[in-house]
């Protein structure tokens, strides 16, 4: 007669501890939290300062050719713009009572750095070789691809602000110079203005 | 509530790592008799946390947020509406119908029932 054995035989390891448990519910929580947090800490009013500070910008440059003054002042202003939207990224974090630094911003700044990096590189790459009227589809190509991939860890919102930069990137790759200046407000100052005012509205502030 | 569920995950950062369920198992002061089932489950569980730190969250944002199914999902959104935990709000932006999710205080006040049942579970297996 063949011998009987129980289906399910008694675990060999011991089942984890309940404080080991308890723990593990903990860290859930907060890796729940901290995916669905860029919602709230990115600032939309931040994004629309951005965007005031290219419209700035448009004013200094849309009389200037495409010189080294005009490819100055673009920098300085995403320099400030930049500086301007960390600012209010922060300020909204500390009103909310949520830390800025976590896991949740750092993916969102990993996600954002590699495009930025990319831009930086051929930014000067193109100076160097005289092609300054590449730099508007570049930039408003790159910011746009490092918004899409940072959104990936936010609301839909947010890539879909990075895909109109990479549309509008597309157009200024398309057509004849002498409209760079006009690209550069539509992207940095009107695109930002929009989604800012939305993402604001939206999403607290 | 979100600064106190990350700095006690962070206290205690040797967690397992595996989906473990609590037993109702005793624990001295800390038993896990009262513990609240209906949010214990991961996929409510991790709703009601997204909720804590946003004001609302619509169905596509929770369901990428989840990584889940839009049936599973539902299933679950159901069972935290029909407790009170949260409120769903259907609408229309053009012609696509939208639904948007929020927290109640009730849900609030699980979730911080829930956080100091863990607490209490942690610290009770601590002093031993």
């Amino acid at each position: 007669m063949a011998t009987v054995r129980p289906i399910s035989s008694a675990p060999s390891v011991h089942p984890p501890a309940l404080h080991d448990r308890a723990i593990d519910n903990l860290q859930y929580i907060r890796e729940a939290m901290e995916r669905a947090e860029p919602v709230t800490v990115i600032s939309g009013w931040g994004i629309v300062a951005a965007g005031g500070v290219a419209f700035v910008a448009t004013a200094a440059t849309l009389r200037t050719p495409l010189t080294t003054r005009w490819v100055a002042t673009w920098v300085a202003a995403a320099v400030v713009a930049f500086a301007v939207s960390l600012g209010a990224t922060i300020r909204k974090a500390n009103r909310a009572k949520t830390p800025f630094l976590t896991g949740a911003t750092q993916r969102l700044a990993l996600a954002f750095a590699p495009a930025m990096f990319i831009a930086a590189v051929l930014t000067g790459t193109l100076l160097r070789h005289g092609l300054g009227e590449l730099l508007t589809p570049l930039w408003l190509l790159s910011y746009g691809a490092a918004v899409t991939a940072a959104g990936m860890f936010s609301v839909r919102v947010i890539p879909v602000m990075g895909a109109c930069f990479v549309l509008l990137g597309t157009v200024a790759a398309i057509v004849p110079t002498g409209f760079e200046t006009l690209l550069m407000a539509a992207g940095f100052g009107g695109v930002h203005a929009v989604f800012g005012v939305l993402i604001a509205r939206r999403y607290g502030g | 509530m979100a600064r106190r569920a990350q700095a006690l995950a962070r206290s205690h950062p040797q967690g397992p790592g595996g989906a473990g369920g609590i037993k109702s198992q005793p624990t001295g002061d800390a038993t896990a008799v009262d513990l609240d089932r209906l949010i214990h489950e991961r996929m409510r569980l991790g709703i009601v946390s997204a909720l804590a730190v946003n004001p609302s969250l619509s169905f596509s944002e929770l369901k990428a947020l989840m990584h889940t199914t839009d049936g599973n999902l539902s299933v679950h959104a159901r069972k935290l509406e029909e407790a009170g935990y949260v409120t769903c709000t259907k609408s229309f932006e053009g012609r696509v119908p939208k639904t948007d999710y929020a927290l109640t205080a009730a849900g609030r006040k699980a979730l911080e029932r829930y956080l100091n049942h863990m607490e209490a579970i942690i610290r009770a297996t601590r002093d031993r």
